[in-house]
């Protein structure tokens, strides 16, 4: 049957690298874009005129387009390249319809840059995580779903090729019986492509269209917020670590185990679900009651992941060395971590200190960036030089950035929790000033500034290696095209001619 | 798992779950909410922020003031203060029912010889004791009206934000009603807004804060809006608008700063919050002679009416 052929892992590798440049090209740009922006944002609370003269640049701002920089222009089209790449790979079928899908990258970065100057021109919409103006979640939305449609579509060829094997009668039963059950990461990659369409069109129709009166605003917003910030990235991000981390580590006894995946998948979408309203809220008290007991209850599958990573990475022989390994590592350890930090910052004991306070944006930033950008810099990694071919140019780059990164992430996520620990205590006892409290989280801020810093140093790191890619790929077409056409406009050379210059000569 | 669409199922049950219990709940269980009467007064609340203040909503909205301060405040606990509002006709008996109720604070005052009660008698309305709720309050004030006593009970929410000053009880979903989009904040890196209005009235303050923020609270972080106000040439006279500002601040001989509509609104808007009036589910007796927020006569009976958490009147159309 020729089929192996068209679906060798080179050529599925090869069908996904025009969505692939197109969604990790406009990633990486967006990325840089957040952390230069996030930057200035840190600096103004040392300095708070910083760049203050300009409406455009002041904090209210900047930090909505920073973080909207960060979600909507890294870290979704990020994880929709490496769901896709995951659904084609796993299911040995080259990417359906790769142009569209380019495409309908192209237009979510569009609608990323009109919701950015939206943000910037005083469009917000207030609601923290979804600040893109109407016109541009619209763009966002219809992009993601003429990305996402053939994701399901490469999915379900994985079926129709299954069963055209089983009629053909010489079909391969290797590839037949591994192909009847799903590997988890398809699992959680189909799951996530599925949870963003409905969580974002229920989020813009209730609060932005159609908007509900009064504090049920809250309630959705929290509601989207919690099932982007924990179901999405957890969904799309463990996907893509449940098959790098058997994958990339050699000597590892594979993925431990099935079940232990199937459990974590199950309990992380049941529970995950309801987290995200905060314990204080001004809302019927059963809502933030019941969103505390799940947030709680994600230690299961917290817990679950981390087995499983221990399990899976036993045995594994070699050191990581600044490699996609370590960033996927990095990634599963942030992932445990920040979801402890979570699951405390819900018991009501707790929350009463820690809500409104620094610690609440350092467990998310350590999910965000810790867990889900990390995992994704270690997919994209190991993907683009298969997908096109070409090893990275700087590959002493990837190192650097693991470190600027991992120290980066440390730096900025550790003081803020201290610090929002040390601001809540003293934010409860009425005694204390508040510009004591002010004054007592300046110097968690500094700290915490320095590691925006790295971490904005190691995403440019990342941007000129992927740009690098993408230009030595088109470089490398365009020198093979001109000589293949030059080698034809070349003239023949006359047999009777040769015969005459001999002879002169 | 074997199939897709067996990840589909569960995927959509598990967020059909929660859209059911955060998306469709609050809308079924809060939609009927609206403008309702505070406790013990006839005007409606919340009422529609005014057309400035509106705008000003919009200023806020746009300028992101939601990334650093909150608009929500909680509360642990409410205690019932048992006030003497009129000593009666029998001092002696007054004095006697107040050392039983509260022997700290009367021993010290009657334990000397008589002329004592006089003391304790004076200064009211006055505090006599403090419990938990309205059901340890009756036969308080019982045992104080069969002195001949005229006796108040005063429900007062406390909590580390009322300590603070930064409102008198908590926030609930009824102060949101006008809203939208309802900024509740999520951190507190500048002060609680929810009463502003009620801390922070003048609107000049408020203006010369926006302006430079370091001026008016020492150490403060918040960045100046100095985008929000305009400099020109003082015209034939300087306009009643300009900040009055001093020092390096001011602007050069010749120049005013005035504050732009975007300024204005917004310091409309600041004015215009505010959440003390008490409600059936934050009950609150304000203090005697302040004016409640819809600007009614403040509340003040000698009946624990206004403590017995009695619904509000009913509104008019539901």
């Amino acid at each position: 049957m020729t089929a192996t052929s068209s679906t060798s892992p080179q050529h599925i590798d090869s069908s996904c690298r025009l969505p692939l440049f197109a969604l990790f090209g406009g990633a990486a740009v967006w990325l840089a874009l957040s952390s230069v922006l996030g930057l200035i944002a840190s600096i103004k609370f040392h300095s708070p005129s910083f760049l203050a003269n300009s409406a455009w640049l002041s904090y209210g701002r900047i930090f909505p387009a920073s973080t909207n920089a960060l979600v909507y222009g890294f870290a979704i089209p990020a994880g929709l390249g490496v769901s896709l790449w995951l659904l084609a790979r796993l299911g040995r079928v080259p990417l359906a319809q790769p142009w569209l899908i380019a495409v309908g990258a192209k237009l979510w970065h569009l609608g990323v840059l009109v919701g950015l100057i939206g943000i910037l021109a005083g469009d917000s919409t207030g609601f923290e995580w979804l600040e893109m103006p109407r016109y541009a979640a619209v763009i966002l939305f219809v992009a993601f779903l003429s990305i996402a449609l053939w994701g399901f579509a490469t999915h379900s060829a994985r079926s129709r090729r299954r069963e055209e094997a089983d009629s053909s009668g010489s079909a391969d039963v290797r590839l037949v019986t591994s192909a009847a059950t799903l590997y988890p990461s398809q699992w959680f990659v189909l799951a996530a492509l599925f949870w963003f369409p409905w969580i974002y069109s229920t989020a813009n129709l209730l609060l932005l269209a159609f908007p509900v009166r009064g504090v049920a605003q809250a309630s959705i917003h929290w509601w989207f917020s919690g099932n982007l910030l924990f179901v999405w990235l957890s969904l799309t991000g463990l996907g893509a670590s449940f098959y790098f981390l058997p994958k990339l580590s050699p000597g590892s006894p594979g993925l431990q185990s099935h079940y232990l995946a199937l459990f974590a998948f199950l309990t992380l979408i049941l529970f995950g679900t309801w987290v995200g309203i905060p314990s204080g809220a001004t809302l019927p008290a059963w809502m933030p009651t019941l969103s505390g007991v799940a947030t709680v209850s994600t230690l299961v599958p917290l817990l679950t992941v981390g087995l499983i990573a221990v399990q899976t990475l036993r045995g594994a022989k070699t050191k990581c060395g600044g490699g996609p390994l370590c960033f996927v590592k990095f990634g599963v350890w942030s992932f445990v971590l920040s979801g402890v930090m979570l699951a405390a910052s819900a018991v009501p004991e707790v929350s009463r200190v820690t809500d409104f306070t620094w610690f609440g944006t350092a467990h998310t930033q350590l999910r965000l960036y810790g867990f889900f950008a990390m995992t994704m810099f270690g997919a994209a990694y190991y993907i683009l030089p298969r997908a096109t071919g070409i090893e990275f140019p700087f590959a002493k780059f990837i190192r650097a950035h693991f470190w600027c990164g991992a120290i980066g992430t440390l730096l900025l996520t550790l003081p803020l929790a201290i610090g929002g620990v040390v601001q809540g205590f003293k934010l409860v006892n009425p005694d204390v000033a508040f510009m004591d409290v002010t004054k007592s989280t300046l110097m968690f801020l500094r700290v915490s500034t320095l590691g925006e810093a790295l971490i904005a140093l190691g995403n440019l790191l990342f941007l000129f290696n992927v740009l690098a890619v993408i230009v030595r790929y088109y470089r490398a077409v365009l020198t093979r095209s001109y000589a293949a056409v030059t080698a034809q406009l070349e003239p023949t050379p006359d047999p009777s001619q040769e015969r005459n210059a001999e002879v002169k000569a | 798992m074997k199939s897709g669409a067996l990840v589909f199922l569960a995927a959509l049950m598990a967020l059909a779950g929660s859209w059911g219990g955060f998306v469709l709940a609050p809308q079924i269980q809060l939609a009927g909410l609206v403008q309702t009467n505070a406790t013990g007064s006839s005007d409606l609340y919340p009422l529609g922020r005014p057309g400035l203040a509106k705008q000003g909503l919009e200023v806020y909205r746009a300028n992101g003031c939601v990334y650093c301060h909150s608009q929500q405040l909680g509360q642990e606990r409410t205690i019932c203060e048992i006030m003497l509002t009129d000593a009666g006709t029998n001092a002696a008996a007054t004095a006697a029912a107040i050392a039983k109720l509260n022997s700290a604070l009367a021993t010290p005052l009657l334990g000397g010889v008589g002329g004592g009660s006089k003391e304790l008698l004076a200064g009211l309305p006055k505090l006599i004791l403090q419990v938990t709720d309205m059901n340890a309050a009756e036969p308080a004030m019982k045992t104080l009206e069969s002195a001949g006593a005229k006796t108040e009970a005063r429900v007062v929410p406390q909590g580390a934000d009322i300590a603070r000053g930064w409102g008198k009880r908590r926030t609930v979903a009824q102060d949101y009603l006008a809203d939208y989009p309802v900024q509740l904040g999520s951190r507190r890196i500048g002060p609680d807004l929810a009463n502003v209005g009620l801390r922070l009235p003048d609107a000049d303050w408020h203006l010369r804060h926006l302006y430079a923020p370091q001026n008016e609270v020492i150490g403060s972080i918040m960045p100046p809006y100095r985008f929000l106000f305009e400099r020109r040439k003082i015209g034939r006279e300087a306009s009643p608008d300009a900040l009055k500002l001093s020092g390096k601040l001011a602007p050069a001989p010749g120049y005013e700063i005035v504050p732009r509509p975007e300024a204005r609104v917004l310091v409309a808007y600041l004015q215009s919050l505010r959440a003390d009036a008490p409600l059936f589910e934050a009950p609150l007796t304000p203090p005697p002679g302040t004016v409640a927020s819809t600007n009614a006569p403040g509340v003040s009976t000698n009946a624990p009416a206004t403590a017995t958490n009695a619904p509000a009147t009913t509104p008019s159309a539901k």
